[in-house]
């Protein structure tokens, strides 16, 4: 039953991950983009985005409500966000700029923006060539390691939109959560958390006690 | 809310027969303009007058006669399908759909849906300050000037560009009625405010309602236009209806919309861009391939309907009519 559940939640994931490339190539179809090369570079570097954000949020999820299954979304969330992290990239490079030299040149060197979004992206293409078991029984101990660097493209990425945005809150909060999400792995908050729960433990538990 | 006086109410028709009238200038714009087409080659056909107001207007003027022919169809219509530099318009469907208007969303597909039931009649531009005369222009009022169409290139500082069909008049045409006095030396501009209406009011983070200026000389130049429609019809309350001004040569931003007033100030005036970002966002905006924003390049631009990239025009592309302005001020300074 439970393994059927875990089952359903990673179709799931599978399936809402895909849909705004669904959605986003239905649109094209239609005609109701009317700048495409915009619309797929911001909506491709948005998605990378969440999906990063979320598959951070797995852990302190499993940490906070104790739900096993979501840990096995990290992979797949990872390996998505970098999916739509490599569209983003190769419309600005292969759409927008056509591939010109010429213009590509200055476009990455004179805009910070671009080279926090190219670290980013370098950083998810080590992460997802270094996803598979294969791997990961190579690295031992050091895979694990070397894949909390997710949290250093979170910061990354949200960097880099806060730096390309015209002006605005929107990249700011992406960095309150990424904030947040990384204070929750952080041990003295685990320790935190443990001790709150007992405390709540014990009050649930007194009221029995009075009934004696 | 400012109360509205009944008698300020245009009676619906007289406001009809407004609308008839107008798409009958349009009519009139348009054969006027294929006339002008037959000029002798190497003229221009967008004007190009660099003293300003004071030389005739190379752009044929449209009288407003009384009989014009409502039969000119409500789809739309330019007199050309080029800009004077061999530029194709943009579409009408993009030009409708893609719109910066952050008072409704700051989604650019999202405005025009939200913009749809903005009341734009009755409506008045107040024009005063250092003024001989000031006076308070309402619809009518406004359509009274002669209404000319103009191509201009737009370029937008996020790094887009279109290429429209404006009807309206040069600005320069209003100012001198209301006689600027010597004291004057910019001008502020300043769009509705109504959050009720214009949701993005609400917001906090910027500092309602928009506010634009320009330089007096900058103001009184022969481009500079005050809109009331494109490609041959009204305006659309996501293209700034029913009256919006168009800097050609400046960054989209500058082109402040749905204007309610117009003051003639002694102070450079403070935009709401220059307000929220002040090392991002200067007065004077103007476009420039050579002066980067400080986050991203300016050097080129995507014109909306097209693929790759063009490189971006000093003054977008108006210098000849324009650089004379800024002679020997430091355009990296002065962004």
């Amino acid at each position: 039953m439970r393994t059927l559940r875990a089952r359903w939640l990673q179709i799931l994931t599978h399936v809402a991950a895909l849909l705004p490339l669904a959605w986003l190539a239905w649109e094209y179809w239609q005609g109701l983009l009317f700048d495409p090369v915009q619309a797929i570079t911001t909506r491709t570097g948005k998605t990378a985005l969440v999906l990063l954000v979320l598959s951070l949020a797995c852990t302190p999820i499993n940490i906070v409500f104790g739900l096993k299954p979501v840990l096995r979304l990290r992979r797949p969330l990872g390996l998505y966000a970098f999916m739509y992290a490599a569209l983003h990239g190769l419309t600005f490079v292969g759409l927008d700029y056509g591939l010109d030299l010429d213009l590509l040149g200055p476009a990455i060197l004179d805009q910070r923006f671009v080279l926090a979004g190219f670290a980013t992206f370098l950083l998810l293409l080590l992460l997802a060539i270094t996803s598979t078991r294969a791997w990961q029984k190579r690295l031992g101990k050091g895979w694990q390691r070397l894949h909390r660097l997710a949290y250093l493209a979170g910061i990354l990425a949200v960097v880099h939109f806060a730096w390309l945005a015209k002006v605005g809150t929107e990249p700011l909060r992406y960095g309150a959560i990424v904030a947040l999400l990384l204070v929750m792995r952080l041990p003295w908050f685990r320790k935190a958390l443990t001790k709150a729960r007992h405390q709540l433990k014990k009050t649930e538990e007194s009221p029995a006690d009075l009934t004696f | 809310m400012r109360k509205i006086d009944p008698s300020e109410i245009t009676p619906e028709h007289l406001y009809l027969s407004r609308r008839k009238f107008m798409v009958g200038i349009g009519a009139l714009v348009t054969s006027s303009l294929i006339l002008n087409a037959c000029r002798p080659s190497g003229q221009s056909p967008t004007p190009a007058s660099p003293e300003g107001p004071a030389s005739p207007s190379a752009t044929p003027t449209v009288p407003a006669p009384p009989t014009a022919t409502p039969e000119a169809s409500d789809t739309p219509q330019a007199t050309a399908n080029t800009g004077e530099l061999g530029n194709e318009l943009t579409s009408y469907d993009a030009v409708v759909s893609y719109n910066n208007y952050y008072e409704f969303t700051t989604s650019k597909d999202g405005v025009a849906r939200l913009a749809q039931d903005f009341i734009t009649s009755p409506w008045t531009v107040e024009v005063g300050g250092l003024v001989n005369n000031p006076k308070t222009f309402d619809l009518d009022d406004l359509n009274k000037f002669a209404q000319e169409e103009r191509i201009y290139r737009m370029r937008c500082v996020e790094g887009w560009s279109m290429v429209i069909p404006w009807v309206g008049f040069p600005l320069a045409r209003l100012l001198q009625k209301v006689e600027p006095t010597s004291k004057a030396k910019y001008v502020r501009f300043e769009t509705l405010f109504d959050p009720e209406q214009l949701r993005g009011q609400k917001s906090s983070l910027y500092d309602w309602p928009y506010v634009e200026g320009l330089r007096i000389d900058e103001a009184m130049h022969d481009l500079t236009l005050l809109a009331t429609g494109l490609y041959g019809k009204s305006l659309l309350p996501q293209n700034g209806a029913p009256v919006r001004l168009v800097v050609p040569w400046k960054y989209g931003f500058k082109s402040i919309k749905s204007v309610v007033k117009i003051d003639l100030v002694e102070e450079m005036p403070v935009s709401l861009w220059m307000a929220a970002a002040p090392h991002e966002y200067g007065f004077y905006a103007n476009v420039n391939p050579d002066v980067p924003h400080p986050r991203w390049s300016q050097a080129t631009e995507r014109r909306i309907g097209e693929t790759k990239r063009r490189e971006t025009l000093l003054f977008n592309g108006y210098a000849e009519q324009v650089a004379h302005l800024y002679a020997g001020i430091d355009l990296s300074v002065w962004y």
